[in-house]
C-alpha cells in the first residue's frame, strides 16, 4: 500500500519538532494537524494531547518527528530519532527537510512485531548516511534497510498531500449529484469516504488551533491560526441583543399567530387562501419563525437556512423600502389612482366593442342570431353593472392605494402580490365571463355526448361506470334527436364566446403567473448561500483536485489538494429554501384537454377571488 | 518523462496524447486538440455576417447588422467558454484516486475527483455513435452498498473521441497502477 499523509502548508517552514496528527482508522493515512516545536517536556505533550482528545472527540497522536536542519543544531535529527521510545506507535515517522530543497525526506520506522521496516527510503539516498544509523534507536531492530516486503526500490511509497488547514477546516463538502435530495444528507453521507475522514478530522480538531501565536502555553506549536483574536464592538453587541431580539420576535410571532387562529373561520379562511398577499404573510410569518427560533441550528443545512431566509428577508425588505420611497415621492401614487381608473373604463369599452363585434357576424360567421343576441346582452349588462362599480369606487382608490402600498414595507414580495391581487379584482369581470362561457360550453359539450350515446341506442352506467347498451322507446329516441341537433346548431355560437373569454383569461393568469414566478423566486432563492459562493468559493466544496506540486526522481510525490467549488446550479439546487409550489400542476396536454372540454382552468392558483 | 504522440480521433482527426509519470504510482495522461483554427472562426463570421448583409439589404434596417455583430461576438464567447474543449486530463493516483479534467479553450476548467475506494474497474467500451460503434474508455463506479454491483460509468475523452489505439495505450499504464494498489 501507498502511504498517503496529508500535510498542512503552514508548517513547510516550522521548526523542528514533533508532529501532531491522527491516523484515519483502517486507511494508511495519517493527517499531519500540528508541528510541537522544540524544547518540550514529553509529559507535557502527552497531557496536552489527551486533553485535546477529550475536547474534540479525534484520536489525537504524536505522528512522527519533523526536522528542519538550521545552523547550530547538529544533534537534533538523532535526538527526534529517539524520540519514538518515548511515544511509542504502531509507525514513526521522520520527516526532514533540507534547506534549498523542495522535497521531503520521509522514512517510516514500524514498530509491530519485532519488524522495523523501513518503507521508502526516499530521501537523497546517496549523501544520506544515517539510512542505518537508525537501528541504534530502537532495541528491536533486527537490520533495517530496504530488506521488506516492496521490492519496487525507492520509487516513494509515500505521497504528502498538502493542504490549507484554515480551507479545508471551514469548508463544507457536499456529497456528489447521486444524493442530492435534500440538505440533510450533506452530514449523513456515507462516511466510509477517505477525504470525507480527512475534513472531519481537521474540522473536528477546531481546538487545536485555537491558540495564537500570542498565546505563551507551554508548548510552542505550528499550524493554521489567526492572526491574534479581532473583536469589533458592534459585532459584540450584535450578538448580545440578538438573544433578547429574538424572544421578543418569537412572542410577537406567537402572539399574531394566535390572532390568526381567532379570526380563522370560514370565510375569512376562504378569502385569505385566495389572496396572494395572505398567502405571502403566511409564508412570511414561517420563515420570521424559523429564524427567529431561540434553539441555535443544528448542523450545517439548518444554519445555512437560516442564514439564507434572513438574509432574503433583509434584502426583500430593502427593495421594499426602495419602491416605497420612489412611489411616495412626487405624487406617484395620486398619479397612479388616475391613470388607474380611465385604464379600467378603456379595457370595459373594448370589451364592449368586443362583444358588440360578437354580435354582429364576427369574422363572417353566420351565428344563431338569438342566442347570440341572448349571450351578447347578457354580458354587456355585465360590463355595465362593472362600470358602475369603478365609478363608484373612483372617489376611494387614491385613498385605499396610498394605504396599501404602505405594505411595500414588509418587502418587495409583498407589494408584488398586492399588484396580483389588485389585477385580480380589477379583471373580476374577465373571470366571470370565463366562468358563464366555461360553464355553458360544457354543459353543451356533456348534453352533445350523452345524446350522442342516445343516438346510437347506448347509455352511461353510472353503477358499473361504463357504456351499456340500451333500448330507447320511439319518443325518446325523437326527442333526444331534436334535442342534439338543436344542442349541435347552437355549439358554433357558444363556442365562440368561450374561445373568446378563455383568451381573455388566459392573458390575465399569464400576468399573474409572472408576478407570483417573481415572487417565489425572491422567496426561494438562497442569496447567502450564492454570496458565500461568490466570494469565499472554499466554503461549499463539490470536492477535492489535486495538483501534482514537484516531482523529482526517486522523492516522495507531492500533491496539492486544493477544493473544489460547488457549480452555481448545485448550490441553488442544495440550498434553495422549500416554497409552495406555484407552478401548473397540469401538463400541457391535461390543460390542453381540459380546456376543450370547458373544464375550469386554474393554472396558477384559485385564482379570480368572491367580492360581494 | 512526458512524451507526445501523435494520434486520430474518430473522425481522422489529429489529436497528441502526452503521458506524464510522476512516480511509479501516478500518471497523467493529456489528450490535446488543436487550437480553434482561424479558418474556422473566419468561415462562420463571414457566414453570419453576408446573411445579415443580405437581410439588412433586403430590409434596410442598420439593426440588423448590429445584431449580427452582437451575435457573433457572443456565440464566439459561448463556443470558447462552454464548448471548445483543449485538452483532457486523467491523473491517476494510486491507492488515491482518479482526477479527469478537461480545461476549455477560454481557459476554464472542470475537474472531478474519483476516490479509489468508489472506483471497481477501468475498462474500454465500446457503444453505438451515430451510425457507428466506437470505444471509449470509462471508469465503473462501485455500488456503496454492495461492492459487487456496478452504480454508474464515467466515459473519459468524451469530447475528444480517442481511436482504440490510443485508449489501448492509456488502458495498459492504467491497469498498471490499479494492480499495484
Amino acid at each position: 500500500m501507498v502511504l498517503k499523509i496529508f500535510f498542512p502548508q503552514c508548517c513547510n517552514m516550522a521548526a523542528s519538532g514533533l508532529l501532531i496528527g491522527h491516523w484515519l482508522p483502517g486507511q494508511d493515512s495519517a493527517v499531519v494537524l500540528a508541528v510541537v516545536h522544540y524544547p518540550f517536556i514529553p509529559g507535557q505533550v502527552k497531557r496536552y494531547l489527551s486533553q485535546l482528545r477529550n475536547e474534540s472527540q479525534v484520536e489525537l497522536a504524536v505522528l512522527g518527528s519533523w526536522s528542519m536542519p538550521k545552523d547550530g543544531q547538529e544533534g537534533m535529527e538523532s535526538f527526534l530519532r529517539d524520540l519514538s521510545t518515548i511515544f511509542p506507535q504502531g509507525r514513526w515517522l521522520q520527516l526532514s527537510r533540507e534547506m534549498g530543497k523542495k522535497g521531503f525526506t520521509c522514512r517510516v520506522v514500524q514498530r509491530d512485531g519485532g519488524l522495523l521496516g523501513e518503507e521508502g527510503e526516499n530521501g537523497d539516498g546517496d549523501g544520506d548516511g544515517d539510512g542505518d544509523g537508525d537501528g541504534d534507536g530502537d532495541g528491536d531492530g533486527d537490520g533495517d534497510g530496504d530488506g521488506d516486503g516492496d521490492g519496487d526500490g525507492d520509487g516513494g511509497r509515500v505521497i504528502f498531500i498538502h493542504y490549507d488547514q484554515r480551507k479545508v477546516m471551514l469548508c463544507q463538502l457536499h456529497p456528489p449529484e447521486g444524493g442530492a435530495r435534500g440538505v440533510g444528507a450533506v452530514i449523513g453521507g456515507e462516511e466510509s469516504s477517505e477525504l470525507r475522514l480527512v475534513f472531519s478530522a481537521v474540522a473536528q480538531s477546531q481546538p487545536l488551533f485555537f491558540t495564537d501565536k500570542y498565546d505563551d502555553g507551554p508548548l510552542k506549536l505550528t499550524h493554521w491560526q489567526s492572526e491574534g483574536r479581532e473583536g469589533s464592538i458592534i459585532v459584540e453587541l450584535a450578538k448580545h441583543a440578538s438573544v433578547p431580539v429574538c424572544l421578543l420576535l418569537t412572542w410577537l410571532l406567537s402572539l399574531w399567530t394566535w390572532l390568526c387562529s381567532v379570526t380563522n373561520l370560514q370565510p375569512v379562511r376562504f378569502v385569505s387562501s385566495k389572496l396572494s398577499t395572505c398567502v405571502q404573510l403566511s409564508y412570511r410569518t414561517e420563515h420570521l419563525q424559523i429564524v427567529s427560533s431561540p434553539k441555535t441550528a443544528l448542523g450545517h443545512s439548518e444554519s445555512m437556512r437560516k442564514a439564507n431566509i434572513f438574509v432574503s428577508f433583509f434584502v426583500d425588505v430593502a427593495l421594499g423600502l426602495l419602491l416605497i420611497s420612489w412611489l411616495y415621492q412626487e405624487n406617484r401614487i395620486s398619479r397612479l389612482a388616475n391613470t388607474l381608473v380611465p385604464v379600467a373604463d378603456h379595457v370595459a369599452k373594448e370589451l364592449q366593442e368586443l362583444l358588440q363585434w360578437l354580435m354582429g357576424a364576427p369574422a363572417g360567421f353566420k351565428m344563431n342570431r338569438a342566442l347570440d343576441q341572448v349571450l351578447g346582452r347578457f354580458f354587456l349588462y355585465h360590463i355595465h353593472l362593472w362600470i358602475s362599480y369603478i365609478h363608484l369606487m373612483s372617489p376611494f382608490i387614491e385613498r385605499i392605494l396610498w394605504y396599501v402600498g404602505l405594505c411595500a414595507c414588509l418587502g418587495l414580495t409583498f407589494a408584488l402580490s398586492v399588484l396580483s391581487d389588485i389585477v385580480a379584482l380589477l379583471t373580476f369581470h374577465i373571470y366571470c365571463f370565463y366562468v358563464y362561457g366555461a360553464r355553458l360550453y360544457c354543459l353543451k359539450i356533456y348534453g352533445l355526448s350523452s345524446l350522442w350515446r342516445l343516438f346510437r341506442g347506448k347509455k352511461w352506467n353510472v353503477l358499473r361506470q361504463r357504456v351499456d347498451s340500451c333500448s330507447y322507446d320511439m319518443d325518446q329516441l325523437f326527442i333526444g334527436t331534436l334535442l342534439f341537433t338543436v344542442l349541435l346548431f347552437l355549439l358554433p355560437t357558444t363556442a365562440l364566446y368561450y374561445l373568446v373569454f378563455t383568451l381573455l383569461r388566459l392573458v390575465v393568469v399569464l400576468f399573474q403567473g409572472l408576478i407570483h414566478l417573481s415572487v417565489d423566486f425572491i422567496n426561494s432563492f438562497p442569496l447567502f448561500a450564492m454570496g458565500l459562493r461568490l466570494c469565499r468559493p472554499y466554503r461549499l466544496a463539490e470536492g477535492v483536485k489535486f495538483r501534482v506540486l514537484c516531482e523529482e526522481p526517486g522523492k516522495p510525490l507531492h500533491l496539492m489538494m486544493e477544493i473544489n467549488p460547488l457549480g452555481y446550479g448545485s448550490v441553488l439546487q442544495w440550498y434553495r429554501t422549500p416554497t409552495y409550489s406555484c407552478y401548473p400542476k397540469d401538463s400541457w396536454a391535461a390543460l390542453c384537454k381540459k380546456l376543450f372540454v370547458g373544464e375550469l382552468v386554474y393554472p396558477w392558483r384559485h385564482k379570480g377571488t368572491k367580492i360581494d | 518523462m512526458s512524451d507526445d504522440e501523435e494520434f486520430t480521433d474518430i473522425n481522422g482527426k489529429v489529436i497528441f496524447l502526452a503521458c506524464q509519470n510522476h512516480s511509479s504510482f501516478c500518471r497523467e495522461f493529456t489528450v490535446s486538440v488543436p487550437k480553434v483554427s482561424l479558418r474556422h472562426v473566419m468561415v462562420y463570421t463571414c457566414s453570419v455576417w453576408l446573411v445579415a448583409y443580405v437581410v439588412f439589404f433586403l430590409t434596410e434596417n442598420t439593426a440588423v447588422l448590429s445584431g449580427a455583430i452582437f451575435v457573433t461576438l457572443v456565440g464566439m464567447l459561448l463556443h470558447v467558454h462552454f464548448v471548445k474543449i483543449d485538452h483532457e486530463t486523467l491523473l491517476i493516483i494510486g491507492s488515491l484516486g482518479v482526477q479527469v479534467s478537461s480545461s476549455y479553450a477560454s481557459g476554464r476548467e472542470s475537474t472531478t475527483f474519483i476516490e479509489m475506494s468508489k472506483i471497481k474497474d477501468i475498462v474500454i467500451n465500446e457503444s453505438i455513435y451515430m451510425q457507428r460503434v466506437i470505444y471509449y474508455l470509462c471508469i465503473l463506479l462501485k455500488e456503496p452498498t454492495d461492492p459487487d454491483a456496478l452504480s454508474s460509468v464515467v466515459p473519459l475523452f468524451q469530447s475528444s473521441k480517442p481511436r482504440l489505439n490510443c485508449l489501448v495505450k492509456v488502458y495498459k499504464s492504467c491497469q498498471e497502477i490499479l494492480a499495484q494498489c
